[in-house]
């Protein structure tokens, strides 16, 4: 039985060890579908990361002088960060706000948060040239505090730290660790306040890194309220991603997720499509003050132009609509469709300000390698095998053991 | 404890003192700000294209030997800090060079987050491989694409013109203005290489386009450029702004301490108000 926690019974420490490693087998079956896909992307992945680490990042990626930063950075990085802000609209939403309604996905999305910083600013030491000097910030071989990059940096480590002990209690429930149960349990709070602040700063941060590329970027995307659009724009991604994400682990842990829960998931669905509607109305908004104000109005006739609009009525405005209007009509579909037209179009507003409109005017513009993707690919399929793991083990979505309650 | 008067004036006398001499010795303390930089001026009216420069220069860093026969219109890249490019022009064939601008707030510096990428207090823009990351921000920011990456390479370094700043701490001018048979270069401080660019358009005024490029560009760069034709028919980018580019994150990052201090403080206050919204019994059964 899941529920049965053998340590906890169990006081002298030898068979913790026993635990951890019988916990390291595979559960279930091995040859789904999913495996046989992502096994061979995640091990041909590999093989080309050992490859970029002898011959240099030239010898997989297409990156230029003129284009330093590609996909790893404009889609790993700056978007996998935009997804992962579900985790800190969620904590604000239950442990600031106090709705509880929303508690029991808290977990699942701060896992899910934690797990893709931890990937995607992984996934960052692939792209550095000479990562074995990643520390030099942290430990002040070089303070550089007038760069964003800094911050940045800096709020990813601490951010990581905060979402892990908002997370810790799962973890210490899984071990069957009442004590540490306990005190973890009471730092959570003000993890959680830590945790927004630091995502405040560098959701916004990540636009503000784009802003010393003032004449690189396409000007129907490039201003100076960059920032706060990407900040702005966080808010309904994360929140999208947790409607994408929870649609899909209600049907693949179904077993898992109480009849409760289950029941409870519409409403909760139902109620952050609301706020995905109302954020994406303020962004929708802002946008069209910013571009009114940088009197663009001639380059809407240009093949950018196109697809800027593109951007903003069928990836912004429709999902905002759809949204909308299945608040009001209660259907579960359409929030979902909507979630993946808003996914969609986050994608491809970070990719138009870090990829696509960047050095758009380049007479050889930057397009991704395959071996970037399968890069790519092999990530997030990692990032999915370790949260299966998680889920399969520790009380992320099933209830929590009976001793929690007597533990308060 | 009391204060009698012996202490009293000792005291008084030791801080006269203090405040005396500590007055003069930070007087005689010069400002960082009133180190002139120094700069190089480059008249492509008298550059006749002859590439000494990109020689001397691939031979001063340990670079490979320019070929001699090559486009007219090139840009620098990692194995070469410095190219001449030839322009035809309403006045005929000009000569460019281009390498780092070295400038006065260069972005690159500002977008280091570990301070690898340094302006130097004579002026010169370096790198120090002991600190890079390679994350290439660098790269990103500058409005000139300088910086170069060695992509094909285990252990990258970034490729930049560095002004010879191992040569000008010897005293010594750099290489490429050492070795210009011409004239065409200048080194010197930055303020006096303005005037003499004025002088020069000021007494042949038909010779020169009106410009010095690089007085203002982005907020002022240590080369400067003379040309007998209007910039934008040598290549030369016009268009960048006549501010700094750090200045282009100085909002935001000026707004992180602000954040950093309300934000917190705004949180802890709603958790306490929202706290107890609920019947207790309700609460608990949540939970």
């Amino acid at each position: 039985m899941n529920n049965n926690y053998q340590i906890a019974l169990d006081p002298d420490g030898k068979s913790i060890w026993k635990f951890l490693i019988s916990e390291l087998k595979p559960k279930g079956k091995f040859f789904t579908p999913f495996n046989i896909i992502s096994i061979p992307i995640m091990l041909l992945g590999l093989g080309l990361i050992v490859i970029r680490f002898i011959y240099g990042i030239g010898s997989i990626t297409n990156l230029t002088q003129e284009t330093p930063w590609g996909l790893w950075i404009g889609f790993d990085v700056v978007t996998g960060v935009a997804f992962a802000g579900g985790a800190y609209v969620l904590t604000f939403m239950v442990y600031i706000l106090n709705m509880h309604k929303y508690h029991s996905i808290v977990r699942v999305t701060v896992l899910n948060g934690f797990l893709a910083y931890v990937f995607y600013a992984g996934a960052l030491l692939l792209d550095l040239g000479r990562p074995w000097h990643v520390i030099n910030p942290i430990i002040g071989n070089g303070f550089g505090v007038s760069s964003v990059l800094f911050l940045v940096a800096w709020h990813f480590l601490l951010y990581m730290i905060a979402q892990l002990i908002e997370f810790s209690p799962a973890i210490a429930e899984w071990l069957g660790a009442r004590r540490a149960h306990k005190i973890l349990s009471g730092m959570t709070i003000a993890a959680v306040i830590f945790g927004i602040t630091l995502s405040t700063l560098h959701q916004s941060g990540l636009g503000a890194l784009y802003l010393m590329a003032k004449d690189k970027i396409h000007p129907l995307w490039y201003s100076e309220f960059i920032p706060v659009m990407f900040f702005v724009s966080s808010i309904f991604a994360g929140l999208s991603m947790v409607i994408f994400e929870g649609s899909i682990s209600h049907k693949v842990f179904f077993s898992q997720i109480s009849e409760k829960n289950h029941q409870a998931q519409n409403n909760i669905i139902r109620g952050l499509a609301m706020i995905c509607a109302g954020t994406m109305f303020a962004y929708f908004f802002l946008k069209l003050l910013v571009f009114i104000h940088g009197q663009n109005w001639d380059l809407l006739n240009t093949p950018m132009g196109y697809w800027f609009l593109l951007e903003m009525i069928g990836f912004v405005f429709l999902p905002m609509m759809l949204f909308f209007y299945s608040y009001r009509t209660n259907n579960t579909f359409l929030i979902k469709v909507a979630a993946i037209l808003t996914m969609l179009g986050v994608i491809l507003n970070r990719l138009n300000v870090t990829v696509i409109g960047f050095r758009w005017d380049a007479a050889v513009h930057y397009i991704p390698s395959w071996m970037e993707l399968v890069v790519t690919l092999a990530v997030i399929f990692t990032e999915i095998w370790i949260f299966r793991w998680v889920i399969n083990r520790m009380p992320v979505l099933r209830d929590s053991p009976s001793w929690v309650n007597d533990n308060k | 404890m009391g204060l009698d008067r012996r202490v009293f004036f000792k005291v008084l006398g030791a801080t006269g003192l203090a405040l005396a001499v500590g007055k003069e010795a930070f007087a005689t303390t010069p400002r960082k700000s009133e180190v002139e930089f120094n700069g190089i001026l480059y008249d492509s009216t008298r550059c006749v294209g002859c590439r000494t420069c990109e020689y001397e220069c691939a031979a001063a860093h340990g670079l490979p030997t320019p070929k001699d026969e090559v486009e007219a219109v090139r840009k620098t890249n990692e194995t070469c800090n410095t190219v001449v490019n030839t322009f035809q022009t309403s006045k005929g064939e000009v000569h460019v060079k281009r390498q780092c601008m070295h400038c006065n707030e260069p972005a690159c510096c500002a977008a280091c987050l570990t301070q690898a990428m340094h302006k130097n207090e004579t002026g010169a823009v370096t790198w120090n491989g002991d600190k890079c990351m390679g994350c290439r921000y660098c790269m990103v920011s500058c409005p000139y694409d300088i910086p170069k990456f060695e992509f094909h390479s285990a252990n990258p370094k970034i490729q930049k013109c560095d002004m010879c700043f191992d040569r000008q701490k010897d005293g010594k001018k750099p290489t490429c203005v050492t070795n210009c048979p011409n004239d065409a270069l200048l080194f010197g401080k930055r303020r006096d290489l303005i005037k003499e660019a004025r002088r020069r358009i000021y007494e042949k005024p038909d010779n020169y386009a009106d410009h010095i490029y690089g007085e203002r560009e982005v907020g002022g760069t240590g080369w400067l450029y003379l040309s007998p034709v209007p910039f934008e028919e040598v290549g030369m980018n016009t268009q960048l702004q006549q501010s700094s580019y750090p200045a282009l994150t100085k909002g935001f990052l000026y707004s992180v301490p602000t954040v950093f201090v309300m934000l917190p403080t705004l949180l802890l206050g709603i958790h306490q108000a929202t706290k107890n919204n609920k019947p207790k019994e309700e609460n608990e059964d949540e939970q």
